[in-house]
């Protein structure tokens, strides 16, 4: 079941280098290499530069983050600070052999 | 609060018709106006006809839509004959879909804005060089997300954005009812320079729109509600009373009414563009009076044009061949159209608009309406009153003679709602009148009014036979024939009344004045 269909494919929708931008990145890539280590691929599209983007997938908000793959589509809006909303959105399933810690506490 | 002397905000026409009359050169350019109304009421129409009539004018525009999505409104759309993806092609329309998409869920973690739907409408305007932007609504936006207060803020972003970019916009956006709140979220804040309401009401089991601009920051409008209706292939069409009234002219030329006794009645005939209300009850010669009317009209190289709500064209053309006019040879010489039709098909507003376009293509001299009666119940009172003053002034403007006829409730006398509302719009009133003297029904005229004419005051018998109407003598011994009840009077007495008037004036006329 899992292999190739695990690989998480993600896309984030930001506007330019605006400090919710690079909020939004800093968390993505901490939720990334917590959670998805070596099982995830990222593109990060600025709409200013490429609004036909922004476009053709219909999205509004940003920063704006996409889940291809695995399905479910899935979209999270925010600059991603609530980690466990993220990973509710996501629907992020513990990697095969993760270690123990992958419910984090409640705030 | 500015003030100027000179209001310097420039107008743009926006093609819509009539709505440019009312809002007096059209809305403010550069700006954004809102349109709010509730549901129903026609605002994703009116968005939409925004653009396509620039788009007819060489004006290319974008269309944000937040509640339905692009592909039904290019569908929905077709029916009033606007071909969105046509012009999507020819890179004259560009379509922003903000439409919320069932089939993804969205979660929120964290703070966001709506940069990338400003960024989205930015490219589109760019890539059509719009100058028109139209945005659907702005109430569907709030529904999308659960931050109200950024939404509004973000919003308020974009309008601003929009009149950076030096386009146009109409902004829609929900009320909840047809009079209270401007709308609903408080969206009117932000854009609350232009304001236009679009109501769609419900009197007495008839719907009735009207359109009302209740702001135009630094320019002028027409104020207050003005009837308006959306009929396909075609879209919304206002129907700006006062503009019709204000451009009226008089004209002094008289027209026959078709009958040589009562165009001496009428001391000459009808007044060129003036209106005649013909008021009797069922069977006194209305009708017969229209038919007199049109075949006056005909005779004398003019086109006349009959629209008949109460009976079928075969009636019609039986009951004219049965006076002695021939109505199909009319029609078919051109000179007489006849349109027949159920009252009850569409309602007022529609009536007055697809009326006009058959006057505006088949170009009569004279309209005839029998009768407006017919037409009393389809709507509400204003509403009929609204259809008549948009009637009444639409002809005048013309240069059209106009005839109506009101039928009375009573057979005897009385009035009607028709002649009650109606009668200080027209400019000549005709009174039919049955008279009851000695076991019979005798018929009567009378020119009750006839503005800016002298005209006879008497009430004169007619009767009906071939050829029309026969004039015959006044009723000089009867009174109370109006009132709806004729008393016969002995004609001595009559003469006793008359004589006693004589000497009461000869009386006033020498220096003595008699006591009592």
């Amino acid at each position: 079941m899992e292999g190739l269909l695990s690989k998480y494919l993600l896309t984030l929708y930001v506007t330019g280098n605006s400090p919710r931008t690079k909020v939004a990145i800093d968390n993505l890539n901490r939720i990334c290499s917590q959670e998805l280590e070596g099982r995830y691929e990222l593109e990060i599209i600025d709409v200013l530069e490429n609004p036909q983007r922004a476009e053709d997938e219909r999205i509004l908000a940003t920063p704006t983050l996409i889940k291809q793959l695995p399905p479910p589509l899935r979209r999270v809006i925010g600059d991603l600070s609530d980690k466990e909303k993220v990973l509710l959105g996501l629907e992020v399933r513990p990697a095969p052999n993760a270690s123990a810690q992958t419910r984090p506490e409640a705030k | 609060m500015t003030t100027t002397d000179h209001p310097a905000v420039e107008k743009l026409r926006t093609g819509i018709s009539s709505l440019d009359i009312i809002a007096k050169g059209g809305l403010p350019k550069n700006r954004t106006t809102l349109i709010s109304g509730t549901a129903g009421s026609g605002k994703t129409v009116f968005a939409v006809q925004f653009l396509a009539a620039g788009i007819a004018n060489g004006e290319p525009g974008v269309f944000v839509t937040f509640e339905e999505a692009a592909a039904d409104i290019r569908a929905n759309m077709r029916s009033f004959g606007w071909d969105l993806a046509q012009w999507e092609e020819e890179g004259k329309l560009a379509f922003v879909d903000a439409s919320p998409d069932p089939h993804i869920e969205t979660f929120e973690a964290g703070a966001f804005d709506l940069g990338a739907l400003l960024a989205r409408v930015e490219n589109a305007v760019k890539k059509v060089k719009a100058t028109r932007v139209s945005v659907d609504s702005l109430g569907a936006v709030f529904s999308q997300f659960s931050d109200q207060a950024m939404v509004r803020g973000e919003l308020f972003r974009i309008a601003t954005a929009l009149k950076a970019m030096g386009v146009t916009a109409v902004l829609t956006a929900e009320r909840t009812e047809d009079h209270g709140p401007v709308a609903r979220f408080g969206v009117e804040e932000f854009i609350a320079d232009n304001v236009m309401i679009l109501r769609n009401l419900l009197e007495d089991e008839t719907r009735r729109r009207t359109i009302e601009i209740l702001k135009f920051r630094g320019c002028d409008h027409q104020k207050g509600e003005f009837p308006f209706t959306i009929v396909p292939k075609g879209g919304v069409i206002v129907i700006p009373l006062s503009a019709m009234q204000l451009s009226m002219r008089s004209s002094n030329i008289r027209i026959s009414s078709g009958n040589k006794d009562l165009d001496e009645m009428c001391g000459g005939g009808f007044f060129r563009d003036s209106v005649t209300l013909v008021s009797g009850a069922t069977g006194t010669g209305k009708t017969l009076t229209v038919t007199q009317f049109l075949q006056g009209g005909a005779a004398n190289g003019e086109k006349c044009l009959l629209l008949a709500f109460e009976e079928s064209r075969d009636q019609l053309v039986r009951n004219a061949t049965g006076w002695g006019f021939d109505f199909e040879k009319m029609e078919r010489d051109g000179m007489l159209r006849v349109v027949c039709d159920y009252p009850d098909l569409s309602g007022l507003e529609d009536w007055l608009v697809t009326i006009q376009q058959i006057i505006t293509e088949f170009k009569p001299r004279r309209v005839a309406l029998d009768s407006l009666s017919a037409l009393e119940n389809v709507g509400t009172l204003k509403a009929f009153r609204e259809f008549v003053i948009g009637l009444t002034s639409f002809i005048k403007h013309q240069e059209i003679t106009g005839m109506f006829t009101s039928t009375t409730g009573s057979l005897m006398g009385g009035d009607s709602i028709t002649e009650s509302n109606i009668s200080t719009l027209t400019d000549s009133i005709v009174l039919l009148r049955y008279v009851e003297m000695f076991g019979e029904m005798k018929r009567g005229l009378t020119v009750l009014k006839m503005r800016g004419s002298a005209h006879d005051k008497a009430i004169r018998e007619f009767t009906i036979g071939k050829g029309g109407m026969q004039m015959g003598r006044p009723f000089r011994n009867v009174t109370g024939i109006i009132g709806g009840a004729p008393m016969h009077v002995n004609p001595g007495d009559v003469e006793r009344v008359w004589t006693q008037y004589d000497k009461a004036i000869d009386r006033r006329r020498p220096e003595s004045i008699s006591g009592t």
